[in-house]
Formats: structure tokens, C-alpha cells, sequence
């Protein structure tokens, strides 16, 4: 009986969506293996409810390991604790989420273990009872499947946003095993978390986004696009020509030196569409490209366009948003 | 201090990737250092530079070409560059790279270590946290700011997460991805350039390193790629040219009332 196994991420500790999207994923995993089982292992401290709201979500067995190596984040202690309860739970796979911090102990646990880690994975596949999983390469020029030798568990990191979670089922309920850790030499701990501006979402997280490129000229004239950002509840991004002028930071930027982003909508503002900055989006649901030159290359993957000069034109966007929504 | 640097051999990102009998066909490509590892020897020179003595030693597994890679990085001012000769190993599995990139950092020696935080081609972003635990040392990942007080043995690193920065408090040794932001890399100078022609690059296979072949080939591999394909071609878009004014408002009422995604 194949168990699937999630790795929950927790923030103060409540479950981040990244871990509901990746529990309905492993429970359509199990059911599809016929008699599969979709265990949760949550590390450090849980709020008391969260149990059973993870039960609700698709958890049939959750190992909680507790312990005050587990007290804040340090990849070292998460990957004895993952470890711990990876020896309890032995599951087949063991989902774990394409974010900061999974991306940081994912390899850390794979390494432990000797077991391969697929990353950034968007799509799973069983084949003869075989786990395939799908994953952009070259930031989304590409994709390829990848398969695990015999070693178990297999590890994946999953993208977020590529799942939907489940409706919660309150009838579900989940056996709660404490598994205990001793002190962890940690050599690496986080210390201190710094906002960064505004209270956009992540590009990774965003449903809209309004990026700029080189025709922005200039630091200054991001506050055109900021203010439709405001309309849009979207997120700011920006073409690595923007960034390399030293316009706006680099977490800004999308493309192969960047984030990689699936957003609903996409907005090129003045962005020709190099090769690198296509990679990065290409897969946003809604390409909106707005260019003055009506042979730039953004306009050949974009589902609408207007040719215009953007320092009309986003104005007026955001005038016209700003009507439409009020509505 | 003794400074290692890891780099990879990428393809350049203006390449446009395509499939040549089941793989990405790489006859066309330009090859580069990976962007991310740059950013990792700059940070690298800049240490040795502000601290006034050290050795930066720059590393590369694979193919002979990768030579182009470590040469470019002694162009930009790094003292040594060792090649590991990739044959027989599994170049596409972390893993495998990891246990020779770590077989390499024990007979070099170092008090730091750095990667790019990751290579622009598979996309992993593991190989450098792999590395880090092959070698017992702490890491951190993502990072573009970096503070060392070498003295004390203690670093504190700010990595990029979502919404914001985490600081890190670490101890030396340790291994660092970089991030685009850690740094400004530096353009290399035609002294370096010149420089260059009289250094040796050493050669040295899995014999050299003590590596068994059978732990790092293709049989041990713990993942494999099975397939790659392309992304589908998007469907024509509508363009609208004419009159800012009605073009705006055409392009509202389109995503609002037609497409409905705003």
C-alpha cells in the first residue's frame, strides 16, 4: 500500500496553501494507485486545531515532529526532523513544496537519504505503477520527465499554484503520531525576516502581473505601472534590462535570471520579449503586450496587444480599470 | 582564506532550445559560465580583495569544454582552476555531481564555499545544498548579501524569500548559492585576459579523487530525464492599433467582460 507523504510548510504554525495544493495532489496519486494512503509530516510547532483541518484536507496519518531544534527554521534540524519521521512513516514519495524554504531542505533531505529529488515539478503520472512527474527546464523553454531509481522515498519539490486544494471533507479524520527529535547541531539558522515593499504578493504567488521593460527609460516612470498595479491588486515585475540599468531590484525580475511565473494575466509593458524573459512567463495563462514597435517579438506569444506608446496608454488603463471595477 | 568556487558550463539564455532525437540539441549553442555562478566568483574575488590575502580556486566538472568556463573566471581574477573530467559520470543527477564536487573540495581544502544557486539549464537548485551536506557543512541558499567575520569563524547571510529577506546566521565553513543581487560582477580586464595564456589547468579524473565510478555513472543515477518536449505554440493574439483612448478601452473591456480574467 504506496503512501504518499506531504511535507507540510507551517508559518507560525498554520499549514501554507503550497501544502493543501500538494495534500490534493497526493491523495489523487493514492487513489489512482488503488490502495494508496497520503500521510502528512509537519515539523515543529502546529497550532492545535491545524490537525484536524489537514485531516480535512486530505491527511489519513500525520507524524508531528516536535522538538526545540524545530523552534525556528534551520535546514539542518528540519532535514533530522524530516528524517525522523520519513523512518516512521516510510512513505514511497514525499512531496515537498517549490518554495524559499523547500527548495532550501529539499536537497538537504534527498542528500541525507541518497534518494533523487525531482524540483519544481507541475505534473505527476503513474506509469505501471511508476511515479513520472513533469518539470519545466531552461525556465520553461523546455519540460522533461523524470524517473526515480529504486530508492525510496522519491522526493519531488511541486510548484506552487499548480494544484487546486480539496474542498474540505469534514468527515475525514487522521491518526496523529508524535514523533519526538533530540538537540540538532544547527549551523545555519534564520534570524530576522525584512518586508520588502508594498504588499504586493510574490511574483511566484501573483494572479496579475505588470512588468516593465527597457522603454521604462528610468527608475521614475515604474510609478506609471505601480499605480495600475494598485488598481489591479497585481504584482510588479520587470525585464532584465530594466533590472541591469539598476531601474528596480532584482526580485523583480522575470525570466531565466529570474522568477519563472504563471499568473492569469501577464501585462509586457514596453517589453520587446528577448528569448530570457519569454522563457519566464510564457505559460501565463493571458499574455497582455503593450509596445510601440508592432514587429517586437512579445507580440507573436501575446492573446492581446495594443501597439501604442505606453506612456499614453497605461494611463489610460489604469483609468479605464479603475471604472470597470468600480462597477 | 582558501575560497572555492563551483562553476557550471550553461548554455547562454538568448539560446532558443530545441529537441534533436529525444534530447535538447545542443550543436548550435554557445556555451557560458552559469549566470547565477558569477555572481559567486565576484563574491568570491571581493573577499579575497577586501580581506587582503586568500586564494580563489575556481572548479568545473564535464567535458573539456568547460575549460572556457574556468578560464573565463581566472580572466576575472580567480588564482587557480582545477577541471574535473566528467566523463562517466551522470551529469544530469545532482547527486553524482555533488559526491565528485566533493571529493574535489576535500583534496583542495577550503574555509569557504560557493555555487551559483542554480544552473540555468536543468534547473535544479540542489547541487550546491547536496554538496554542503556531502562535505558536513551548513549553507544557505538564494543569497544576495553577505557579511563575514572570519576572525570569529561566523557569517550573516540575507537570502531572497518570498515577500521579502531572511537573514542567516552561520558558521564558517560553510557553502553559499548566489543570487543575481549578491553583487555586481565585474567585466574582465585584458591583464586578466593575458593572464590567463600562462595558467595550467589541471586535469583530474575520478581515479585522481578517490571516486568510484560505479557510485557516480549513469547505473547509480538516483534520477533520470525520460523525455523533453517543447511547449505548445499560443494561439494568434488580437492586436489593437489605433487611438490610445479607444484601444484602452477596448483592451479593459475585453479582459473584463469577454476573457473575464480581470
Amino acid at each position: 500500500m504506496p503512501m504518499f507523504a506531504v511535507l507540510a510548510e507551517l508559518k507560525d504554525g498554520a499549514a501554507r496553501k503550497i501544502t493543501l495544493e500538494m495534500l490534493a495532489e497526493a491523495r489523487r496519486l493514492a487513489a489512482l494507485s488503488g490502495s494508496g494512503s497520503v500521510g502528512l509530516i509537519a515539523l515543529g510547532p502546529m497550532a492545535p486545531e491545524e490537525a484536524e483541518r489537514l485531516a480535512h484536507q486530505g491527511a489519513d496519518r500525520i507524524y508531528h515532529v516536535e522538538g526545540e531544534a524545530l523552534a525556528g527554521y534551520a535546514a539542518e534540524a528540519h532535514a533530522e526532523g524530516a528524517k525522523a519521521a520519513l523512518e516512521r512513516a516510510k512513505p514511497d514519495t514525499l512531496f515537498i513544496g517549490a518554495t524559499s524554504q523547500g527548495k532550501d531542505l529539499a536537497p538537504r533531505v534527498a542528500a541525507r537519504l541518497r534518494v533523487g529529488l525531482a524540483s519544481d515539478c507541475t505534473e505527476f503520472t503513474l506509469q505501471n505503477g511508476d511515479l513520472v512527474a513533469r518539470r519545466p527546464i531552461y525556465a520553461g523553454k523546455a519540460f522533461g520527465r523524470v524517473a526515480w531509481n529504486a530508492a525510496r522515498p522519491r522526493i519531488a519539490t511541486i510548484r506552487p499554484n499548480t494544484f487546486t486544494p480539496l474542498e474540505p471533507d469534514s468527515s475525514r479524520k487522521a491518526q496523529v503520531e508524535k514523533v519526538p527529535i533530540g538537540p540538532v547541531k544547527a549551523r545555519a539558522r534564520v534570524a530576522g525576516f525584512e518586508r520588502s515593499e508594498g504588499e504586493m504578493l510574490d511574483l511566484t504567488e501573483a494572479n496579475i502581473i505588470v512588468s516593465g521593460g527597457r522603454a521604462m527609460q528610468g527608475p521614475e516612470n515604474f510609478e506609471l505601472l505601480r499605480k495600475l498595479c494598485k488598481v489591479l491588486g497585481a504584482t510588479l515585475g520587470a525585464s532584465r534590462a530594466a533590472v541591469d540599468a539598476g531601474w528596480i531590484d532584482h526580485s523583480h525580475q522575470v525570466g531565466q535570471t529570474g522568477k519563472v511565473v504563471n499568473p492569469t494575466v501577464y501585462f509586457a509593458v514596453g517589453i520587446s520579449g528577448a528569448i530570457q524573459h519569454l522563457a519566464g512567463m510564457s505559460s501565463s495563462r493571458t499574455i497582455v503586450a503593450i509596445n510601440k514597435d508592432k514587429d517586437a517579438p512579445i507580440f507573436k506569444i501575446a492573446s492581446y496587444g495594443i501597439v501604442g506608446d505606453l506612456y499614453q496608454v497605461v494611463p489610460l488603463l489604469t483609468e479605464e480599470f479603475e471604472r470597470a471595477l468600480k462597477e | 582564506m582558501n575560497i572555492l568556487v563551483f562553476v557550471k558550463q550553461v548554455p547562454d539564455t538568448e539560446t532558443r532550445i530545441q529537441l534533436k532525437d529525444g534530447a535538447v540539441d545542443t550543436t548550435n549553442v554557445k556555451w557560458v559560465a552559469n549566470p547565477y555562478d558569477e555572481f559567486a566568483i565576484e563574491e568570491a574575488l571581493r573577499i579575497r580583495e577586501r580581506l587582503g590575502q586568500g586564494k580563489v580556486t575556481v572548479v568545473s566538472l564535464g567535458p573539456d569544454r568547460v575549460k572556457e568556463a574556468i578560464k573565463y573566471a581566472l580572466s576575472l581574477g580567480a588564482d587557480e582552476g582545477v577541471h574535473l573530467k566528467g566523463d562517466g559520470v551522470a551529469l544530469w543527477d545532482p547527486l553524482a555531481v555533488a559526491t565528485v564536487l566533493a571529493a574535489a573540495a576535500r583534496k583542495l581544502g577550503f574555509d569557504l564555499v560557493f555555487t551559483g544557486k542554480q544552473g540555468v539549464d536543468n534547473d535544479w537548485s540542489q547541487t550546491g545544498i547536496i554538496l554542503a551536506e556531502f562535505l558536513d557543512l551548513p549553507h544557505v541558499s538564494v543569497v544576495v548579501g553577505l557579511e563575514l567575520d572570519p576572525p570569529a569563524k561566523r557569517g550573516v547571510a540575507k537570502r531572497e524569500v518570498e515577500g521579502g529577506a531572511e537573514t542567516v546566521e552561520f558558521e564558517l565553513p560553510a557553502v553559499i548559492t548566489a543570487q543575481k543581487g549578491l553583487n555586481e560582477p565585474r567585466y574582465a580586464s585584458l591583464k586578466g585576459i593575458m593572464a590567463v595564456k600562462k595558467k595550467v589547468i589541471p586535469e583530474w579524473t575520478l581515479a585522481d579523487l578517490g571516486v568510484d565510478p560505479a557510485s557516480v555513472g549513469e547505473g547509480a543515477a538516483a534520477i533520470r530525464f525520460v523525455d523533453f518536449s517543447l511547449p505548445p505554440p499560443r494561439p494568434a493574439g488580437r492586436i489593437l492599433e489605433g487611438e490610445p483612448k479607444e484601444t484602452a478601452r477596448e483592451l479593459v473591456r475585453i479582459l473584463h467582460e469577454e476573457a473575464k480574467v480581470i
